[in-house]
């Protein structure tokens, strides 16, 4: 079986900066690969570029085994966005039920609303929402098509302790589902509680990359973090 | 432990269930949104019941000025309303998070021209009933009923082809300007403001623009008249703004 989610080598420049710089990083089945990085490292960008809406000036991404971007490989793969992602004035359950309806089998959407604790939000607008709020939808809708391989783009910020350790035991049973989970974080503590492997980016660059033991053999993720990467930008 | 069955099974549910489901889900949001009522059926209703009681002292012709604010609600459903809500649908994400499901673009684009042709078919119901109701006898000829039943939906593919060329380049804001701008150039330029009371120069252009196509045909439509031209006119627009849409609009903002 061909990995998960395959990034070789890719590059890519907007406005005249390299944002992807040589970027490659490999996702497999059953597992969760966390990407760190500094704001504007790159890490929204490659996964623009894993669904398909940016295409790499050079390298290529392969995505279930397939070209990124293409129909038959977006309709097998879950998104959660790193902001909003939803019309702002569509309900929860309305939403996740639209989404549902895409596909062939879904989540049951009561359930899922249950498990995640939308319940109590379900029918009110989505501009209306906390961030916390919107980013449990949004993980919600990126699980709903009971994907193959799912992006979760900083699932917990903005969340309560109590929400991000329900978001941390749900990456637990994607997991063990099999799914594949690519997850960018800057939360140190959420990789190494979730991550098999880690993806340290800087610059649109892997800098580093294993699994936390591997990485943290001689320090901290956050001292490796601070050590490898430089201040975040605007991008 | 959820009791949530995690296993992948991701598969696309048919077609038609796709676009259909996509089509409901943006005609509920529209509904749902008051500034677009107003510009599709209040501010229409509102000139038909002003044009038919006060037609006579402003000179309005009851046929051909009811027939011109139908034209008038088929250019908001069919342009305002796409622009502003696509180019929305940009600076929310929406597009983006669209991406990674079975929906694919040809299927979004299916689902926003069927929310369109439900808008548009329950906007000129409405009106055409009032318009009815206050003593409106359009008189049409054979012939000018097929040249209307091939106009409309090409007015219709065209000004949403307008609609996306604009949302898909300019942020939310500019388009939401620029949408209700043209909406009222639109409705100078041909829609609610016959051809023919422009200065004889004018004309010529005018009789190009496809909201005046529009607008000619309906209400030779509604007085007897047949006036084929307007089809070629709409029918070079709907394809040229499809291929231009098609070549500028761009998923994220």
């Amino acid at each position: 079986m061909p990995a998960a989610l395959t990034v070789a080598d890719v590059r890519l420049s907007l406005g005249g900066r390299a944002v992807l710089d040589g970027l490659s990083l490999v996702g497999e089945h059953g597992e969760v690969t966390a990407v760190l990085g500094p704001n504007g490292a790159g890490k929204t960008t490659m996964i623009r570029c894993c669904t398909g809406l940016l295409a790499p000036d050079h390298g290529h991404v392969e995505v279930l085994g397939e070209p990124a971007g293409t129909a038959s490989a977006n309709a097998r793969i879950g998104l959660m966005p790193q902001a909003t992602g939803a019309w702002s004035g569509v309900r929860p359950a309305e939403l996740l039920a639209y989404l549902a309806s895409l596909y062939a089998v879904a989540l049951p959407v009561s359930d899922l609303i249950a498990a995640l604790g939308i319940d109590e939000f379900a029918n009110t607008p989505y501009r209306r929402l906390s961030g916390g709020q919107q980013q449990l939808v949004n993980l919600a809708g990126a699980i709903v098509g009971r994907p193959e391989l799912v992006f979760l783009d900083e699932p917990t910020a903005g969340l309560d302790p109590h929400a991000r350790r329900r978001v941390w035991e749900l990456v637990r049973e994607l997991r063990s589902a099999g799914v594949a989970v690519v997850l960018t974080t800057h939360a140190m503590d959420e990789a190494e509680q979730l991550a098999d492997r880690v993806v340290l980016l800087n610059e649109g660059r892997c800098v580093a990359s294993g699994t936390v033991a591997e990485l943290t053999a001689e320090k901290g993720l956050e001292e490796l973090f601070l050590d490898l990467t430089t201040p975040g930008g605007s991008w | 432990m959820s009791a949530l069955d995690l296993r992948p099974a991701a598969a696309p549910a048919p077609w038609a269930r796709r676009v259909l489901r996509h089509a409901l889900m943006e005609t509920r949001l529209v509904i749902r949104n008051s500034e677009q009522l107003l510009l599709a059926v209040v501010i229409p209703l509102g000139l038909i019941v002003a044009g038919v009681l006060a037609g006579d002292r402003l000179g309005l012709a009851r046929e051909p000025f009811v027939a011109s604010v139908i034209a008038l609600g088929l250019w908001s459903s069919g342009f305002t309303s796409p622009a502003i809500t696509t180019a929305f649908e940009r600076r929310y994400g929406v597009l983006e998070r669209l991406v990674a499901t079975p929906l694919r673009r040809s299927d979004l684009l299916a689902g926003k021209a069927t929310m369109i042709a439900l808008l548009a078919v329950g906007q000129a119901t409405v009106l055409v009933v009032a318009g009815l109701l206050l003593g409106w006898t359009p008189t049409a000829v054979a012939a000018q009923v097929v040249v209307a039943v091939a106009v409309v939906p090409l007015a219709l593919v065209t000004f949403a082809g307008l609609a996306l060329t604009l949302a898909g380049r300019a942020s939310a804001e500019v388009t939401l300007g620029l949408a209700n701008l043209i909406y009222l150039v639109g409705a100078a330029g041909g829609l609610l403001v016959p051809v023919a009371s422009f200065p004889s120069w004018a004309q010529p252009m005018l009789r190009l623009l496809p909201t005046a196509a529009l607008g000619e045909t309906l209400r030779a439509l509604a007085t007897g008249l047949f006036d084929p031209v307007p089809l070629l006119v709409v029918l070079g627009w709907a394809i040229a703004s499809v291929a231009l849409a098609r070549k500028v609009f761009r998923w994220i903002s």
